[in-house]
């Protein structure tokens, strides 16, 4: 078996559109509508989220033959919750900022419910490669969105892209006035539902039945 | 007293978990589209939150803090067990969940019928954790300020979820553009919501 079949490459590419666990499944939004004011955090939290999941899949994957299933979910937990602390002591030593905008939000990835969704769907079934490798795929379906999403925010709401001033002084001078609207928190729900209706319209299969 | 009263009202309005902290939006999203089964799942919320974060608030204080232990003699002064906080709330959650469910399924078997099929969901939704979490990070000071932010973290996400439902209850009967059915309006629904509840920014407690 090749490391990267065409098998394993889809489920690399699947999460990024048809499968995208913000977007299409539907999971994990709390976390990224609140770190989505500023590009940075965004980005952090996507990878802190992409690290969490693909090692929890991993380890809960070579684990599956030994957990018994009534108590499943509190291993689960309990893997995850180890990771999220490993995560939590990294951000706190190398970018301590970023940790504390982060806030609780770093916490909650341990119950993000797309780490618990692949655990249940597809680590509990498959061999650990395969499971590494979908839990990389949904980490980067999510960060994508909430990079968007950060951009989108940061552009408008601060006139900025990573702290770097982009909109021209001379804009402010002609009248150019940042709009405060994208820094409120509502503002990210409506992004994301814009950002569902612009992928439902180019994939047809995936409206909604009434 | 007015301390607690204010860290109600502000639970519930102004820090209202949906609108202001996005906490608790998978099942916000995914279980409100009867007004019936939403109010099922927002009292076992409240239910849940008001009993794992008064037990999360006494572990932080007696057994995590630095210098919590030392009820156990000298050398245990300098013990710092925070870093373990996460895994320690989520335990107790889980625990809790569980205690809850043999407990109403043992006394009260209405009880458990409206409400037993919400509460194994309950220890994987982060409006729970997230009430242990914020707990710890605003540094409360006694067991009724503790009390009174449960109980407001819950009021305040039941009363988001209900009224969503009641808006899609009504929204079946409308033409929506079809990429937008279903999920998408439902997020900028929420947003528009989110809106109406920055109208509370206002209120000085």
């Amino acid at each position: 078996m090749s490391i990267l079949s065409s098998k394993n490459f889809k489920l690399l590419s699947n999460p990024l559109n048809m499968e995208n666990p913000v977007t299409v499944q539907i999971l994990g939004i709390c976390s990224a509508l609140a770190v989505t004011t500023k590009l940075k955090p965004a980005i952090v939290m996507g990878l802190s989220v992409l690290v969490v999941t693909a090692f929890s899949n991993l380890v809960i994957s070579a684990m599956r033959n030994y957990i018994p299933p009534r108590i499943r979910i509190i291993v689960q937990l309990v893997v995850v919750a180890s990771m999220v602390i490993l995560v939590d002591q990294l951000l706190r030593a190398f970018v301590y900022d970023v940790s504390k905008q982060l806030s609780v939000y770093v916490g909650l990835i341990i119950t993000n419910c797309i780490i618990m969704g692949r655990l249940e769907a597809f680590a509990m079934g498959n061999k650990p490669w395969p499971s590494f490798i979908d839990g990389v795929g949904n980490g980067i379906g999510y960060s994508v969105i909430l990079i968007v999403v950060a951009f989108i925010r940061e552009l408008f709401g601060s006139g900025a892209v990573l702290g770097y001033q982009v909109v021209p002084q001379s804009f402010y001078d002609g009248g150019y006035v940042n709009n405060g609207m994208m820094i409120m928190p509502t503002m990210a729900l409506v992004l994301v539902g814009v950002i569902i209706w612009i992928q439902r319209s180019f994939n047809k299969e995936l409206i909604e039945k009434d | 007293m007015q301390e607690i009263i204010n860290i109600f009202i502000k639970s519930v309005f102004i820090d209202n978990m949906i609108f202001a902290l996005f906490i608790g939006m998978c099942s916000y999203l995914a279980v409100s589209k009867t007004v019936k089964t939403s109010i099922g799942l927002g009292v076992a919320v409240i239910f849940v939150q008001i009993i794992t974060v008064p037990i999360n608030y006494f572990l932080l204080e007696h057994v995590m803090k630095p210098g919590a232990l030392s009820w156990l003699g000298d050398s245990f002064k300098e013990v710092d067990l925070t870093f373990l906080s996460f895994m320690v709330y989520i335990a107790t959650i889980a625990a809790m969940t569980q205690l809850v469910e043999m407990i109403i399924e043992k006394f009260s078997p209405a009880l458990y019928n409206s409400l037993g099929i919400f509460l194994p969901l309950i220890a994987v939704n982060c409006a729970i954790l997230a009430g242990s979490l914020f707990m710890e990070q605003r540094e409360y000071k006694n067991i009724g300020e503790v009390l009174s932010w449960g109980l407001g973290s819950g009021v305040g996400w039941m009363l988001a979820i209900v009224s969503l439902a009641a808006v899609r209850e009504k929204l079946k009967y409308n033409k929506i553009p079809a990429p937008l059915r279903g999920i998408g309006i439902t997020f900028i629904i929420t947003g528009l919501m989110g809106i109406a509840f920055m109208s509370f920014l206002g209120i000085k407690v």
